[in-house]
C-alpha cells in the first residue's frame, strides 16, 4: 500500500538522504579521487585537488613498486578458496541438519555459532605456534584453513536456512525415483539452492576477503593479502596518499561491487537469520 | 507384479505409538485406497511402505521378498505426493525422465518412454515448460507421468488431489481409474475423503487411531460396516445414529441408518418430527428432521418433495438397512 | 522423514564439519589454557615451567590491563550507541518515499565492505592527519588550528572510525525491520489519533526491539575483538591510551613473546566474550524455535 505523500515533502526527504548518503560514501569517494591525482597534488586543499590533473600514475606506481597484483592474487585464493572449501564442507552437513532433523540438531547448530564467538585473540598464542612448528606461517594454505574454519559456522547457518524453505517431499521424490544420496544432492538439492548458495558464497568471499585479524599476525610477505599489504602503509616513508588511494580503491572495488549485489541476502546472513 | 504384504507392522516415534501392531495384504493389480480421518495414520502408513519412514518392528514383504531394510530408491515403487514434488528447475521432460536417468537407462529409450507417457497424460505440448508454468491439473498428471515411465512394481499416492479445486478432482479421479485399468498395476492411494475411496478403490482400508478398522470392497463396506466408526466413515450424508429406548427396542445399544434409507411421509410413519434446514440439491433433498426423544434425523427424499422449515413429518427407517450396534461399537449380526 | 539409512547417512555428512569445529575450538583453547599456567616466553626457550596463577596475577593486575579493560568497554559502548541511534535514525529516513532510493541505500551500505586496514588508513591519513588532513585543511580554511585526533583523542578517533564501519550493518538491519512492519498497524494507529512521535514510540520502537538486540549482540561480538584498526592507526598508543584488550594480549604475546603472560589474557577475554555470547545464543536459539 503507498501512502500519499506531498510532492514537497518527497523532494525534502531527497536532499535529505541524499546529503546523508554522501557524507557517508564521502571517505570512500574521495579516497577514489586522490587516487587518481600526483603525489603532490594529493595532499593540497581540496579544492586544489579537485582542480588538479588527473592521472594513473599512482595505480602503476603501486604494482611497480610492490608487486600489488601478488597481493590481490593472494586476496582472491583466500578468500575464494576458504569460501569453496567451506561450502564443500557445509552443504552436506546443512542437508542434514536441514532435512534429517534429530534431537540434538539444534544445539549442534547453536554450538558451531559459539566457536565463531570465540575471541580470535584468545587462541592467538597457540595458533601461532601451531602454525610455526608445521611451517604454515605466511602460506596460502595455512590461511585458506583458518578462514575457512572461522567461516565455516556462518556458512553453514546460512545454508541451513536456505534448505529450510525448500518442501522435503521434494527429496523425498527424488529418492522415491530412484536417487541415490549423492544423486538427490547434486541433482536436486543444489540447483533449487542455487541462489541461496550464491548469497552465501558472496557474503563470505566478502567476509574472508576483509578479515583482519589472522591475516594480519600470521603473514608477513609471501602469502598477505590486501589487508595485509595495505596495513604497511601505516608507516609510511615521504609522499604516499595518491598511491594509498590508488591501492586502497583496487583493493575494495571488487568487494564493494559484490557487496552491493549481494545487500538483500546479506541481512540474513549477518543475523543468522534473526532478522529477514 | 507388485504384492504388498505387511506382517504385524508397527510405528512409534519415541513413545508414541502411531500405528499399533497390523497385518494386510495387497495383491497383485489391485486399486487399494488408505481412508480416514486426518490423523489416522494413513499417510504414515504410505511412507512406510515407500520406505521413507523406518518400521518399528515388523515385516514388510515386496513380491514374497523382505523389503523392511531396502531403501526407498530400491524398493521399485513409485509415488506420487500431495504437494506433487516436482522438480521446480527442471523440464516437464527432465521431470519424467528423472527415474529413468537415475537408473541408467540409455537416452533414446528415455526419450521413447517419455514421450509415450507424455501422450498418454495430454502433455505433449508442455514438455519443455516448467512446472512453475503449469496449472495444478497439469502438474499433477507431470506428477503421474513421472510414476508411471519407470513401469514401477506399484503406485503409491498420497492425497493426490486434495490440492485441486472440485471440478478437476472429479475428473483426475476417472483419468486415475483409468489409468489403473489400463496399466493393471498395483495401486494404494490414501485420502481422507470417502467419496474418493468409494468410487476408485477395489479394496478400501479404513484406519481410525492407527488401526485398521475394517477391509473391504466399497459396497461390503456400505452394507456391512464392521462398527459404528465405519459406519459413519462411509457413505455421505453420514450415517444417522439413535441410542437409548428407541435402540433398544432393536435389542441394540445404538442403532444406525442411512439418510437414503429413511422414508418420509406427511401421513404416517413410525418416529414424528419437524422439519429443520432443507438442502435442495435439485436431483435430492436432504431434511434435517428434529424427533423428540431420538434427535435430529437427516433423511433423502426425491428432489420433487417438496418440504418446508417447521412441516410436521412422520419418519419410517426401513427395517433391513438398520445397523445395529453394541456397547463397544461393534456391529451385531 | 528419517529412516536408518537418512539418518546414518546424516551422521556421515554432519560429521567433517562436526570434526573440524570441534578440532578447531579444542585444541588451541587447551592450549591457551596450559600455557597461560606456564611460564613460556619465546625469547627465553627451555625455560618453561609450571607457575600457577602467575601469569593471571601479572596479567589482572598489570595496570595496563584495566586501561585496556576500560578502552575495550568504552569502545563497544561508543561504537553502540553511535550506530544505533544514527541507524535508527537513518533507517526511518530512508524508509520514507523519496527519489533515488536504491542508489542512496547503496552508497549507505557502501562502508560495511570495506576492509578495516583501508578505512583506518584513510581516516588516518586523509581526514585525520593534522598536516594533510581534510579536517585539518578545513579547520586551516576557517583560520582555526588543527586538531591532531590521533595524538590527542586517539580513543575517540577509533571509535569514530570504527562507528563509521558499523553505521551501515546497523542501518541496514533496522531498515529492513522497519519494512517488515505492516503498513496498516500504522494507519490503523494513524485512524486512532496517534501522531507521529507517538507511532514512533508505541509502534515502531517496539517493533524494532528485537532487531536492535540483534545489532548489539552482533556487533559486540565484533567490536570486542577490534584489532586491525588499533594497529594501523595508534598501534595502541599513545603510551596505551588506545589499547584494548584484544591489542593487549597481541602486544603481550607475539611483541614480547610472553606466551604465557599472553595465554593468560586470552583466557580473560574469552570469559568476557562468553558473557556476551550467552546472551546473543538465546536470542538467536529463541528465534530458531517459532
Amino acid at each position: 500500500m503507498a501512502r500519499k505523500v506531498s510532492q514537497n515533502r518527497k523532494a525534502l526527504v531527497t536532499v535529505a538522504a541524499w546529503a546523508v548518503g554522501i557524507a557517508i560514501f564521502f571517505p570512500i569517494l574521495w579516497t577514489v579521487i586522490l587516487s587518481f591525482k600526483s603525489e603532490g597534488d594529493a595532499i593540497k586543499t581540496p579544492f586544489e585537488v579537485l582542480s588538479a590533473n588527473w592521472t594513473l600514475e599512482s595505480y602503476s606506481t603501486v604494482q611497480e613498486r610492490s608487486n600489488y597484483l601478488r597481493h590481490f592474487w593472494n586476496s582472491v585464493v583466500l578468500s575464494v578458496g576458504s569460501t569453496l572449501l567451506g561450502l564443500l564442507i557445509a552443504v552436506p552437513a546443512a542437508w542434514a541438519m536441514a532435512f534429517v532433523p534429530g534431537k540434538r540438531t539444534k544445539d549442534v547448530l547453536m554450538w558451531m555459532l559459539s566457536t565463531k564467538m570465540l575471541p580470535p585473540v584468545g587462541v592467538l598464542v597457540p595458533l601461532y605456534l601451531i602454525f610455526r612448528d608445521f611451517g604454515l606461517l605466511d602460506t596460502r594454505i595455512g590461511l585458506v584453513i583458518v578462514l575457512t574454519l572461522i567461516n565455516l559456522p556462518i556458512i553453514v547457518w546460512m545454508l541451513y536456512t536456505y534448505f529450510r524453505e525448500i518442501p522435503g517431499e521434494i527429496l523425498e521424490a527424488a529418492r522415491m525415483d530412484g536417487a541415490t544420496l549423492r544423486a538427490e544432492i547434486l541433482y536436486v538439492l543444489t540447483p533449487m539452492a542455487v541462489p541461496g548458495i550464491a548469497s552465501t558464497l558472496l557474503l563470505n568471499i566478502i567476509l574472508a576477503w576483509n578479515e583482519a585479524f589472522w591475516t594480519l599476525n600470521l603473514t608477513a610477505a609471501k602469502a598477505a593479502p590486501l589487508t595485509a599489504f595495505i596495513a604497511s602503509y601505516s608507516s609510511p616513508e615521504g609522499l604516499f596518499y595518491a598511491k594509498l588511494s590508488a591501492a586502497s580503491t583496487m583493493a575494495i572495488a571488487p568487494i564493494l561491487i559484490m557487496g552491493w549485489f549481494s545487500q538483500k541476502q546479506l541481512v540474513r546472513g549477518l543475523t543468522f537469520g534473526a532478522v529477514k | 507384479m507388485g504384492r504388498i504384504t505387511l506382517d504385524k507392522v508397527r510405528k512409534a516415534f519415541g513413545e508414541v505409538e502411531v500405528i499399533p501392531p497390523l497385518d494386510l495384504t495387497i495383491d497383485d493389480g489391485e486399486f487399494v485406497v488408505f481412508v480416514g480421518p486426518s490423523g489416522c495414520g494413513k499417510s504414515t502408513l504410505l511412507r512406510l511402505i515407500a520406505g521413507l519412514e523406518d518400521i518399528t518392528s515388523g515385516q514388510i514383504r515386496i513380491d514374497r521378498e523382505d523389503a523392511t531394510d531396502v531403501p526407498p530408491a530400491k524398493r521399485g515403487l513409485a509415488m506420487v505426493f500431495q504437494s506433487y514434488a516436482l522438480y521446480p528447475h527442471m523440464s516437464v521432460r527432465k521431470n519424467i525422465a528423472f527415474p529413468l536417468k537415475m537408473a541408467g537407462m540409455d537416452p533414446t529409450e528415455i526419450d521413447k518412454r517419455v514421450n509415450e507417457a507424455a501422450s498418454v497424460l495430454n502433455l505433449a505440448q508442455y514438455l519443455d515448460r516448467r512446472p512453475g508454468q503449469l496449472s495444478g491439473g497439469q502438474r499433477q498428471r507431470v506428477a503421474i507421468g513421472r510414476a508411471i515411465v519407470r513401469e514401477p512394481k506399484a503406485f503409491l499416492f498420497d492425497e493426490p488431489l486434495s490440492n485441486l479445486d472440485a471440478a478437476l478432482r472429479v475428473n483426475m479421479r476417472l483419468e486415475i481409474s483409468e489409468l489403473h485399468q489400463t496399466l493393471k498395476t498395483t495401486m494404494i492411494y490414501v485420502t481422507h475423503d470417502q467419496v474418493e475411496a468409494m468410487t476408485m478403490a477395489d479394496k478400501i482400508v479404513v484406519l481410525h487411531a492407527g488401526r485398521i478398522e475394517q477391509v473391504g470392497s466399497p459396497l461390503e463396506l456400505y452394507r456391512t460396516p464392521r462398527n459404528r466408526f465405519v459406519a459413519g466413515f462411509i457413505g455421505s450424508p453420514k450415517m444417522n445414529f439413535v441410542e437409548g429406548a428407541e435402540a433398544a427396542k432393536y435389542d441394540a445399544h445404538s442403532i444406525g441408518i442411512r439418510p437414503e434409507h429413511v422414508d418420509m411421509s406427511r401421513e404416517s410413519g413410525v418416529w414424528q418430527g419437524r422439519v429443520g434446514v432443507s438442502e435442495h440439491l435439485g436431483s435430492d433433498t436432504f431434511s434435517h428432521v428434529h424427533v423428540d426423544g431420538i434427535g435430529t434425523i437427516n433423511v433423502r427424499t426425491s428432489g420433487e418433495v417438496d418440504v418446508r422449515h417447521g412441516d410436521t413429518v412422520w419418519l419410517t427407517p426401513t427395517a433391513a438397512n438398520i445397523h445395529r450396534f453394541d456397547k463397544e461399537g461393534l456391529a451385531i449380526r | 522423514m528419517a529412516t536408518k539409512h537418512s539418518r546414518a547417512a546424516a551422521r556421515l555428512m554432519i560429521s567433517p564439519a562436526v570434526l573440524l569445529l570441534l578440532g578447531w575450538m579444542i585444541v588451541p583453547l587447551a592450549m591457551t589454557l596450559y600455557f597461560s599456567f606456564q611460564r613460556y616466553n619465546l625469547l627465553m626457550p627451555g625455560m618453561e615451567e609450571f607457575t600457577g596463577f602467575t601469569n593471571y596475577r601479572f596479567f589482572l593486575t598489570d595496570p595496563a590491563f584495566f586501561a585496556a579493560l576500560l578502552h575495550t568497554l568504552q569502545l563497544v559502548l561508543g561504537v553502540l550507541v553511535i550506530t544505533i541511534v544514527g541507524g535508527v535514525l537513518l533507517a526511518l529516513l530512508l524508509d520514507q518515499p523519496f527519489w533515488g532510493q536504491g542508489i542512496v541505500r547503496i552508497l549507505v551500505i557502501a562502508p560495511f565492505f570495506v576492509m578495516p586496514t583501508v578505512s583506518a588508513l584513510v581516516w588516518k591519513n586523509m581526514f585525520l592527519n593534522p598536516v594533510n588532513g581534510l579536517f585539518a585543511h578545513i579547520a586551516k580554511f576557517f583560520g582555526l588550528q588543527p586538531y591532531d585526533f590521533l595524538a590527542q583523542a586517539p580513543l575517540a578517533s577509533i571509535i569514530g572510525i570504527v562507528s563509521w564501519q558499523w553505521l551501515p550493518f546497523a542501518t541496514l538491519i533496522l531498515l529492513t525491520a522497519l519494512q517488515s512492519l505492516d503498513q496498516e498497524q500504522l494507519e490503523a494507529a494513524e485512524m486512532d489519533g496517534a501522531g507521529p512521535m507517538s507511532r514512533f514510540t508505541y509502534i515502531m520502537l517496539p517493533h524494532l526491539a528485537r532487531a536492535i538486540t540483534v545489532v548489539i549482540l552482533i556487533q559486540t561480538i565484533f567490536l570486542l575483538s577490534v584489532f586491525a584498526e588499533i594497529l594501523v592507526t595508534t598501534n595502541g598508543g599513545p603510551g596505551t591510551a588506545s589499547t584494548n584488550l584484544t591489542y593487549l594480549i597481541y602486544v603481550q604475546s607475539l611483541l614480547q613473546f610472553d606466551v604465557g603472560g599472553g595465554s593468560a589474557g586470552g583466557v580473560v577475554a574469552i570469559i568476557l566474550a562468553n558473557i556476551v555470547a550467552i546472551f546473543l545464543m538465546r536470542m538467536i536459539g529463541k528465534n530458531l524455535e517459532s
